[in-house]
């Protein structure tokens, strides 16, 4: 049956392109793999000239699949699932590739990354180009099973990114998309499905146009040394960590910037309410970087001592496998219920696992030297796995075996190492004690977040603790004294052995600069974190001092020990920005503050000992509000078509009157699962802090005012109801000092001083009046209102001078006015953070310049 | 031995010691019976608002106050209240994860984490319903 008005052809297109991806990196595997193993140079070059064909081959199927995506996104072909899921029609142009990442996308992203780096490594590594090429082809492979959504003896292999809406069985049983001739899907089907679903509204932020490429970039890096790794077992070769110094360089700048991009984005879109929650989604990312980082330094200690090479490859293969790992946890769905994340879940868990269980047999399993023990690690992979289809912690042993054959295969080939004891006095020594420390920290750390892991293993029920965040950082805090000073000390040492001298001479300086700030910001008081008792602050100051101990000895090393050549200072500008990111986090986390206490006297909320939640504050539009340092007003609210944004104006005030700024927080309508409207926050930048605002609720109010004065009658001292409480008249006050404010020169007043006290007991005042200019004989009526009650009251008139009878009239409205819950948060020194990890990715690349291999044209010059 | 194998054993033990410390620290998830049974100490539930019960949220007269029913999935109820704003989406939520401790006959929250119906895979009827509204609102 054919459909009015699809377009079938980049559907096609790029199903074909994604099969096409998965042959051809299958192809590119096995050519590479044989180039590697032949020994003979004709039939080597041949083998890599068909591998390189595949490869080019791949890498142009993966960019004809985004383009069909992106074309079915950009022209709003609602018909294909994944536009309908993850687009509209109102989306502005630059969020389409948002759209990209929601989805299966991100997959591509990944394989496009390893294409391009691929495509660098067959240029520049020379010998290790069919070794490390072959990994990168295998997981290449590995990863576009992801994007067939074919079905092989009846399971469905990966999620094709070019399904149909009408073939996903969204459009059965509806009857507006039902032919009533026939019972079945209508042919003009997509003159009713005009629209899609929409972009989740918290991606639709400049951050995520960026911070995906960025981060899977990273992602994509940690392969390369991974596929060094195996290169350098199968060749029984290790001069391949000479080359792999520069790409570790690379994937802890790739992967550092990218984790701190969606740390950017967390704190810019506020949906954890600061840049870092220890979200798992953000844990699996960051494990991977700590250990790359570590394996870098034992990869160093290596190049320069010998020591060390086992922990090389150990934490290079980790760290990938690592990478994988935190994929496998936040797509499978598995994590559910302890991250805010919002991916689409879809039905690959197994597929999932299976490509992170794969890849940890990989290396032992091609290195192994021969066809008897290869066939031996392929049946426990294959017991192991199929055993885990009824006993689900045969996962966990299949990967420790893996793991336990790696170091096999290492004794097997002989991977040196020296069994001289390294010099307490040594560089070597405190840089391999800074590796393991880093180990020693992802691992607790991602320990933690596969709670979820062992709940669905074991069958347990173990949920996070009450206070997520400083279950880690009461951990973490020591890492960071640890790291702040061994960060300080470590480059003040030579390899092999210092003179003690010559350590001394050079060390107390730094040393004496940092505690000089550090004790002055710690005197200062202005770190004043009691919440978690004075064990945690103490920790807390310590960390501190190391962490300015890290950046002054790391800025000093620069003159103390290189005598300012800064081109050759690559390690030591990544080690400050290090130690300044850990200053940036210490301060900035310490002292964050809510400013939006609710002092308004409307709520009556119930305090409890360690907690005072009332976080939140109530905006009437028009009307000041008190907040602390602050009264802010709810000035208009003005809407956005293109954004489709609601913006509110709050105009805060200081009470010093020295500070006064207007702020714009928004909130975004979007009709994807029904969601309400989610809030923006806006901020206002400072040298030394942010504050932050954002809408917690809103109401748009009644806009007109039907409801009508009720008269009463009383006298001085009476009490009358209104619905939801009771007001006392105290006294008639003429000329009252509270009252002057409201009347002009030559006018009198009288006032009626009158306490609202409400069901819950709060009590207000009120002092509705009128003023009265006897010259001109005009008479104005002053009401008053008491918001929190949407009560207003007005004078009317004296009703009995004789009984001195008032009558006054009662006007009750539920929300009278447009009503925002506002909450605002200060953040100080954030900008430490941002500009640390600046500085320290700035080192990376300078190290990566620093060790490039001379150019023959002699156009970089290696010093 | 050497240097290096005995800060090894060092941080192994470290390590050790922080993971049990921090077993202490877990909370567990719990039904609502079995909460109950645990007063004062802090418990995970996994539940459903009661939508026939009415909520309880009026930034008017307290912005930091929510009350709500909520269900197990063995159908006992318990009246939550949360010291804070309403979580955007709680209404339509499928599922919500709550965190905080029994007091007597009600449960006092202190964080909630809100499952929104985009997870398409918990509920496939899910997507269709979400599809019929934009093509019934789009009729209009």
């Amino acid at each position: 049956m054919k459909y009015i008005g699809e377009h079938l052809l980049p559907g096609q297109l790029g199903h074909f392109a994604a099969v096409l991806s998965l042959v051809a990196s299958l192809v590119a595997t096995i050519a590479f793999f044989k180039s590697n193993k032949s020994n003979i140079t004709a039939e080597k070059l041949s083998w890599l000239r068909l591998a390189r064909a595949a490869f080019i081959t791949e890498t142009v199927a993966v960019i004809t699949i985004i383009a069909c995506v992106y074309y079915i996104l950009a022209n709003h072909l609602f018909e294909y699932n994944y536009a309908w899921e993850h687009s509209d029609k109102t989306l502005q142009a630059k969020y389409i590739f948002a759209c990209l990442w929601e989805g299966q996308g991100s997959f591509l992203l990944w394989i496009f990354w390893h294409c391009i780096l691929g495509i660098v490594l067959m240029a520049t590594a020379k010998k290790w180009e069919a070794g490390v090429l072959t990994v990168i082809s295998f997981v290449q492979f590995c990863l576009a099973t992801m994007l067939i959504g074919i079905y092989f003896f009846g399971v469905k292999v990966g999620m094709d990114p070019f399904i149909l809406v009408r073939t996903e069985g969204l459009l059965d049983n509806a009857p507006i998309f039902t032919d009533m001739v026939t019972g079945k899907l209508r042919a003009d089907y997509l003159t009713v499905l005009t629209d899609g679903s929409g972009l989740n509204a918290l991606l639709q932020n400049y951050w995520m146009v960026i911070h995906p490429p960025v981060l899977f970039l990273g992602f994509a890096s940690t392969l390369i040394p991974f596929a060094f790794a195996y290169a350098g077992l199968q060749n029984n070769d290790h001069s391949w960590t000479k080359a792999a110094i520069p790409w570790a360089c690379f994937s802890g700048a790739a992967l550092g910037t990218g984790v701190m991009m969606g740390a950017a984005w967390a704190y810019e879109s506020l949906s954890f309410g600061g840049y870092w929650a220890w979200d798992p989604v953000e844990n699996a990312s960051l494990v991977p970087w700590l250990v790359m980082v570590a394996g870098l330094h034992t990869n160093l200690i290596y190049k320069s001592t010998g020591y060390a090479l086992k922990s090389t490859y150990i934490f290079y293969v980790l760290s990938f496998i690592l990478i994988l790992y935190s994929t496998f946890l936040t797509r499978s769905g598995i994590l559910g219920e302890t991250s805010v994340h919002a991916f689409t879940e879809q039905d690959m868990n197994l597929q999932l696992y299976l490509l992170v269980n794969v890849c940890f047999w990989l290396v032992p399993f091609l290195a192994a030297s021969d066809v008897k023990t290869k066939l031996q690690y392929a049946a426990i992979f294959v017991v192991t796995n199929v055993l885990s289809f009824y006993f689900p912690f045969f996962t966990l042993i299949s990967c420790a075996a893996a793991f336990v054959y790696l170091l096999v295969v290492m004794n097997k080939k002989a991977v040196p190492s020296i069994q001289k004891e390294e010099s307490t006095y040594s560089r070597e020594f405190w840089m391999f004690i800074g590796s393991l420390v880093l180990f020693l920290a992802s691992f607790i750390i991602i320990a933690k977040t596969s709670v979820p892991v062992y709940n669905k293993l074991f069958g347990t029920k173990i949920a996070p603790p009450e206070d997520v965040p400083f279950s880690y950082n009461q951990i973490q805090v020591f890492i960071a004294i640890i790291l702040g000073i061994l960060t300080a000390v470590t480059q003040y040492f030579k390899y092999k052995d210092t003179p003690k001298d010559y350590f001394g001479k050079k060390i107390w300086l730094p040393t004496v600069i940092a505690v000089v700030i550090s004790l002055a910001i710690s005197l200062s008081g202005s770190m004043n974190y009691q919440q978690h008792g004075t064990g945690f602050m103490v920790a807390i100051h310590l960390a501190l001092f190391a962490a300015i101990y890290g950046v002054v000895a790391n800025v000093g090393y620069v003159w103390i020990g290189m005598k300012g050549k800064l081109k050759m200072a690559g390690a030591s500008v990544a080690h400050a920005g290090f130690a300044l990111l850990l200053v940036g986090i210490l301060i900035s986390s310490a002292k964050k503050e809510v400013l939006s206490w609710n002092t308004t006297g409307i709520t009556v909320f119930e305090r409890t000992k360690d907690q005072d939640p009332a976080e939140n504050i109530t905006l009437f539009k028009g009307i000041k509000t008190d907040m602390g340092k602050y009264d802010v007003t709810y000035t208009r609210d003005t809407t956005n078509n293109e954004d489709r944004k609601k913006y509110f104006e709050l105009k805060f005030e200081a009470k010093d009157g020295k500070d006064n700024f207007t702020l714009y927080p928004d909130i975004m309508k979007i009709n994807k699962g029904r969601q309400e409207p989610s809030a923006n926050p806006d901020k206002k930048h400072y040298w030394n802090k942010d504050i932050f605002a954002y809408a917690t609720t809103w109401s748009e109010g009644t806009p007109t005012d039907t409801t009508s004065f009720k008269p009463m009658q009383l006298k001085e001292g009476d009490t009358v109801f209104y619905s939801s409480g009771l007001l006392v008249l105290n006294k008639v006050e003429v000329n009252a000092p509270e009252f002057q404010t409201k009347v002009l020169p030559g006018e009198t007043s009288m006032a009626l001083n009158i306490s609202v006290i409400s069901k819950e007991g709060g009590r207000y005042q009120a002092r509705p009046g009128i003023v009265i200019n006897q010259a001109l004989g005009t008479i104005r009526n002053i009401p008053d209102t008491v918001m929190a009650q949407s009560l207003v009251l007005q004078f009317n008139k004296v009703a009995d001078e004789k009984k001195r009878l008032l009558e006054i009239g009662v006007k009750e409205n539920k929300n009278m006015n447009p009503l925002m819950t506002l909450k605002v948060y200060q953040f100080p020194f954030i900008s430490l953070v941002w500009i640390a990890v600046v500085i320290m990715v700035a080192g990376f690349i300078m190290s990566i310049v620093q060790r490039l291999p001379p150019s023959p044209k002699g156009g970089l010059k290696a010093s | 031995m050497k240097k290096i194998h005995i800060v090894l054993l060092v941080f192994i033990a470290l390590s050790i010691a922080v993971l049990i410390s921090f077993m202490g620290n877990l909370s567990t998830y719990e039904t609502i019976a079995s909460a109950k049974q645990k007063q004062g100490k802090f418990v995970t539930l996994s539940v459903k608002m009661d939508k026939s019960q009415p909520m309880v949220y009026d930034p008017v007269k307290n912005p930091n106050y929510l009350a709500f029913t909520a269900l197990d999935t063995l159908g006992n109820a318990v009246q939550v209240v949360y010291h804070n704003s309403k979580p955007t989406d709680m209404e339509k939520s499928e599922r919500i994860v709550i965190g905080g401790t029994m007091a007597g006959d009600h449960f006092e929250c202190k964080n909630i984490l809100v499952r929104c119906p985009s997870k398409y895979k918990d509920d496939p009827n899910a997507a269709k319903r979400n599809l019929y509204d934009q093509t019934s609102s789009s009729q209009n």
